[in-house]
């Protein structure tokens, strides 16, 4: 029983590797569909616009809130600033998006692709001659990579506005002083490494909702357990490599 | 006669049901060709093995002397330009119009132009008589509508083979002798073609030759007058079932 899990787990791993590399040699050779990249960013990224500044600038305020009472006990609420845009830009705010990003883009690309392959376009795509992961795969892909990155630093700078207006309302702190204290703290390094993190979510989440596409069957009922599959397993794996990243960009760029 | 496709002692199976045990024939230049079989004989399975759609165990396909079972996946798309593949359902990509459906192998495999493209997609859309409903979307249309618009699509790179898979599966008389007539045009245009189908009388309005596919080989193969005046049991048999 456990040498079959064991088995069948190598099994899917292995073909999610396979159609990254396919993903890879597609990216890089002709023919490129710019138009339907531009349609994915579109969809997939301007999209997911006005869900993450609601997502960035809650996050912002709560945090705020509460290290704002918390630290004011013990006269630290000057350090509210630094914390709440340093904890925002390393973790919250590319977590949630990609976490958000997940539930709304993992399941609508697997619905899609796993439609379309029980109703055989994937199929009649092959039939015509062309590749479905050159016209599927790469330009969700590289939306979600593209994306992903510009929607978390967005949550991200949207969180510290967020912060900016708690502290500023419930504190009385300065809006000077409190973006003074952001600009000092924030270095360009921790907006990079959210964009990194962001843009390894975005492949994540894009290639396994693609993978469970391609091979989802048994109609509309195998659509659905395709998008439970994707939301389950792209947010456990964005929170478990969420650790490694930040410990492998810590070690990077302290 | 000049061979387009030879099948070679094909075997196939799923899991531990063995669908296909040796299946040989030709298909030659200008002729159709009717598939028939009861159902789960793997008539659909063979039509698709022939474009490397499904991958076969054993044995050897040739597309013009040259075999293409064995090729990669990107190897195939040049031979699936010529060698084209109807499906039972029309598979007509649901986000795209009809014509952006008819289109779709023109931009991907030709240099035409737009207005190129637009010409030849309307003429291909007259020809299924679906010219008027270019701009509708494939869930606005009737089963034999799509049905049409997919043979329209799988003809847009004038392909030199055709593979219908039950092509008149479903569809009301009327609809029957549209698709019949528009796979008669087709024939008359030089068109080779494999007809999937439970259709006897359709099969004999368009067919050359007939296949029956049982217990996974080629159980008859002859002329349509050969079917009729046949001896075997099993033939008059299958004939009169449907």
């Amino acid at each position: 029983m456990i040498a079959q899990k064991i088995k069948k787990n190598l099994q899917i791993t292995g073909e999610i590797t396979e159609l990254f590399l396919a993903f890879v040699r597609c990216t890089f050779s002709k023919p490129f569909y710019l138009g339907r990249l531009y349609e994915q960013i579109i969809h997939l990224g301007i999209g997911s616009i006005s869900i993450t500044l609601v997502i960035g600038i809650v996050t912002g305020m709560v945090m705020t809130l509460q290290f704002g009472y918390g630290l004011e006990k013990f006269g630290g609420t000057l350090y509210v600033p630094a914390i709440v845009s340093l904890s925002l830009l390393r973790e919250l705010a590319p977590l949630f998006t990609s976490l958000l990003v997940a539930g709304r883009i993992g399941s609508g690309i697997s619905a899609e692709i796993g439609a379309m392959n029980v109703t055989q376009q994937i199929d009649a795509i092959r039939a015509l001659g062309t590749s479905p992961v050159r016209v599927l795969v790469v330009p969700r892909v590289l939306a979600a990579v593209i994306s992903l990155p510009l929607l978390g630093t967005l949550a991200g700078f949207m969180g510290i506005v967020g912060g900016l207006l708690i502290a500023n309302s419930e504190f009385s702190m300065p809006a000077g002083f409190y973006i003074n204290k952001v600009l000092t703290t924030i270095k360009f390094m921790d907006v990079f490494g959210l964009m990194i993190k962001c843009a390894f979510f975005g492949l994540v989440i894009s290639l396994l909702a693609c993978y469970r596409g391609f091979l989802t069957t048994d109609g509309t009922k195998g659509v659905g357990n395709a998008t439970i599959w994707v939301v389950v397993t792209t947010s456990t794996i964005i929170l478990i490599s969420d650790f490694f990243l930040s410990k492998i960009l810590l070690l990077l760029f302290g | 006669m000049e061979t387009l496709l030879e099948i070679k002692n094909v075997t196939k199976s799923f899991e531990d049901k063995q669908v296909h045990q040796g299946v040989t024939f030709n298909l030659y230049k200008g002729e159709t060709i009717g598939l028939l079989g009861n159902s789960g004989t793997g008539k659909s399975v063979l039509l698709r093995s022939l474009i490397g759609l499904e991958e076969i165990d054993s044995g050897e396909i040739y597309y013009r002397k040259q075999r293409i079972d064995n090729l990669s996946e990107e190897e195939l798309f040049k031979i699936r330009t010529k060698v084209s593949y109807s499906f039972q359902s029309g598979a007509l990509f649901d986000s795209a119009s009809v014509f952006e459906n008819v289109a779709y192998p023109l931009f991907e495999h030709t240099q035409l132009k737009e207005s190129e493209v637009e010409t030849r997609v309307m003429e291909i859309l007259n020809l299924v008589n679906m010219a008027e409903s270019r701009d509708l979307m494939p869930p606005d249309l009737s089963g034999g509508m799509q049905k049409r618009v997919g043979l329209a699509r799988s003809m847009a790179l004038n392909p030199e083979v055709l593979l219908y898979d039950e092509p008149t599966a479903g569809l009301d008389p009327l609809n029957v002798d549209l698709v019949l007539d528009i796979m008669n045009q087709f024939k008359k245009r030089g068109f080779s073609g494999i007809f999937v189908t439970h259709d006897i009388p359709a099969a004999k309005k368009i067919c050359d030759r007939l296949l029956i596919l049982r217990d996974g080989k080629i159980y008859f193969e002859g002329t349509i007058e050969q079917f009729e005046t046949s001896d075997d049991i099993f033939i008059k048999n299958f004939s009169s079932s449907l």
